[in-house]
């Protein structure tokens, strides 16, 4: 049996069909049988989901409209503040943290009826590609336990590609979202920056750093990017204009779009990625899109911008964790020995490397030859998209460069994890939003993601063309049980 | 053009000090092992001749953002300091900061 979607679910809900508390009631039972073997969960909130449950049934009960995904269970990445249900970012330095408030899109899920019913592994400070960097330890891929879910959103879309939950959130920073969602076989998409509020989200590389939905379906990401996206006045980078709609272009076909196959975002990934991402062109093309190859050579430089650009904000926004006003403190006679004991006891060896790096990149010496250029090739980047966009509509590209890998594969060696995000990257360092929808599977049986690229805040036509090749994927995958 | 820096070991030391982070001698050998090859890798960044492009900081074109000047509430005090590693008279307390007065 296919686990049910958000959408059926709130239909269910709201028509009084069924009770948001029985529906919780069954993601908690499925989270108790199947998280002690997949570790997507960092915590469950299980008496709290109750509550909120119930709320959303007496709003019901009452005629009142309970919201637009009213009973709909979603996990939240652990990096994401929860008032008053401890927020991790799967480190030592904030175990046991209860912030005293909500991030905005909490609030938003709240309003629109979604139950929380628990927090999410991740690589530790969303630092990593594989939530290997969690002090918890990792979180195992739905399909395979000898492999990673993919990072840093891993319990995010571990929860959901194994049908826990129907919906979660992550975020994403250089793919956080997009490259587990891939590996996981599930819808995950990052916004135009600006479009969620990052209140509440704890800091990696603010001007990198989106919240982003994961789902199992392209409808399922549209309804719930729809409860997130808006203005907040709490975060002076959210974009102060009314959200783009999303959820009606899904039906609307690709006849006449103009999709950009980019070379760079093919070239260096394994064969049987590549030749899915070709299918799925082919398939846009066979819908009536123009399809054509085109290249955009300044990617090929994201990666080594952004591990400048991202651990050089890191290395400033972790500077907050000096043991005075939450988390950990370890003693020491003064207050610099304290801070040092406390970070040194506090950080894994990832985010110590992040730390380090960005210090080295923005230091006197360094920073016009490191920090400075990367800066400058960002531009460089950001240009070559908008040309690209004065040729096509949409980008087509994949996810990640390989299906799930092995635990332990890249743990050693940190640059070649890194490389597990060149896909993704690109987005970020230009702000557009990008999605990864399922498309098949590598020749390892796991699956594979398509990601479609589009300008910013043209997440419409980006959705549009996601809904393609979802209903693409379905047809060649009822061909293949027929045998043709 | 000049060459871009490389990464040792006693970048490594300096970085950390200045990150506040305490390293045995074996960390700081396998750091550096690390980090230097991210940052031979970043090399073909740093290489390239970009002086007339400008940098980009942020992916939105940023403006001061501020609110009308009015009261409204914030956190509560006593929820804020429960979070808190240490706490004396509703502040947060820390171990000595200067030396003792001569």
């Amino acid at each position: 049996m296919s686990p049910e979607s958000a959408l059926a679910i709130a239909g269910a809900v709201r028509r009084g069909e069924r009770t948001a508390r029985s529906v919780t009631d069954a993601a908690l039972e499925a989270i108790a049988g199947r998280d002690p073997e997949l570790h997507a969960f960092l915590h469950v909130a299980a008496d709290e989901a109750r509550t909120a449950a119930d709320a959303v049934d007496r709003a019901v009960a009452a005629g009142r409209d309970p919201g637009p995904l009213a009973g709909v269970p979603i996990a939240l990445k652990d990096n994401l503040c929860t008032r008053g249900i401890p927020t991790t970012c799967a480190s030592r330095i904030l175990e046991g943290w209860r912030p005293p408030y909500d991030a905005t899109v909490v609030g938003r899920l709240r309003a629109a009826g979604a139950v929380v019913v628990g927090k999410t592994n991740l690589d530790e400070f969303a630092m990593g590609s594989s939530t290997e960097n969690s002090c918890a330890g990792p979180t195992r891929h739905p399909m395979d336990p000898t492999r990673v879910p993919g990072g840093s959103s891993g319990g995010s879309a571990a929860a959901v590609g194994a049908g826990l939950v129907p919906l979660a959130l992550g975020s994403d920073t250089g793919g956080s979202v997009r490259q587990p969602a891939a590996l996981c076989g599930t819808v995950g998409m990052k916004p135009t920056y600006g479009l969620v509020s990052r209140y509440g989200l704890v800091a990696f590389a603010s001007s990198l750093d989106q919240i982003g939905p994961f789902a199992r379906s392209v409808a399922d990401a549209a309804a719930l990017l729809e409860v997130i996206a808006g203005h907040d006045p709490l975060d002076s980078t959210s974009i102060d204009r009314p959200a783009p709609e999303i959820g009606r272009s899904l039906d609307a076909g690709v006849d006449g779009l103009r999709v950009g196959v980019v070379a760079e975002l093919l070239d260096d990934t394994a064969p049987d990625v590549a030749r899915r991402v070709r299918e799925a062109a082919e398939d846009l093309a066979r819908s009536g899109a123009q399809v054509e190859d085109l290249s955009m050579p300044e990617m090929r430089f994201g990666l080594s911008a952004y591990y400048l650009i991202a651990p050089a904000e890191a290395s400033s926004n972790l500077s907050r964790y000096d043991g005075v006003r939450y988390g950990l403190r370890v003693d020491g006679p003064d207050v610099a020995a304290m801070n040092t004991a406390t970070r040194t006891a506090g950080f894994g060896p990832e985010v110590k490397r992040r730390i380090m790096l960005g210090t080295y990149a923005l230091s006197a010496g360094y920073y016009d030859a490191y920090y400075g250029k990367a800066q400058r090739v960002r531009t460089l980047i950001i240009r070559a998209f908008d040309r690209a966009y004065e040729r096509v509509d949409v980008l087509l590209g994949a996810t990640a460069p390989t299906t799930a890998f092995p635990i332990g594969e890249r743990t050693a060696d940190p640059l070649a994890m890194y490389m597990s995000d060149v896909c993704t990257i690109p987005s970020n360092l230009s702000g557009h939003p990008a999605i990864s929808v399922p498309f098949g599977a590598g020749d390892d049986g796991l699956p594979v993601g398509v990601q479609v690229l589009a300008p910013a805040l043209c997440e419409g036509r980006m959705f549009q063309v996601a809904a393609e090749l979802e209903r693409a994927a379905a047809r060649r995958a009822a061909d293949g049980e027929r045998g043709t | 053009m000049s060459e871009p820096p490389t990464l040792g070991r006693d970048d490594v030391a300096h970085v950390a000090a200045l990150a506040r982070l305490s390293l045995s001698a074996e960390e700081l050998d396998t750091f550096t092992g690390q980090l230097a090859r991210v940052i031979e890798h970043a090399r073909d960044v740093a290489a390239l001749d970009v002086a007339d492009v400008a940098p980009t900081a942020h992916p939105l074109p940023l403006r001061n953002v501020l609110r009308t000047d009015e009261a409204c509430p914030g956190l509560d005090r006593e929820e804020v300091l429960a979070a808190a590693p240490d706490v004396e008279d509703g502040r947060f307390k820390v171990p000595r900061i200067v030396g003792e007065a001569p």
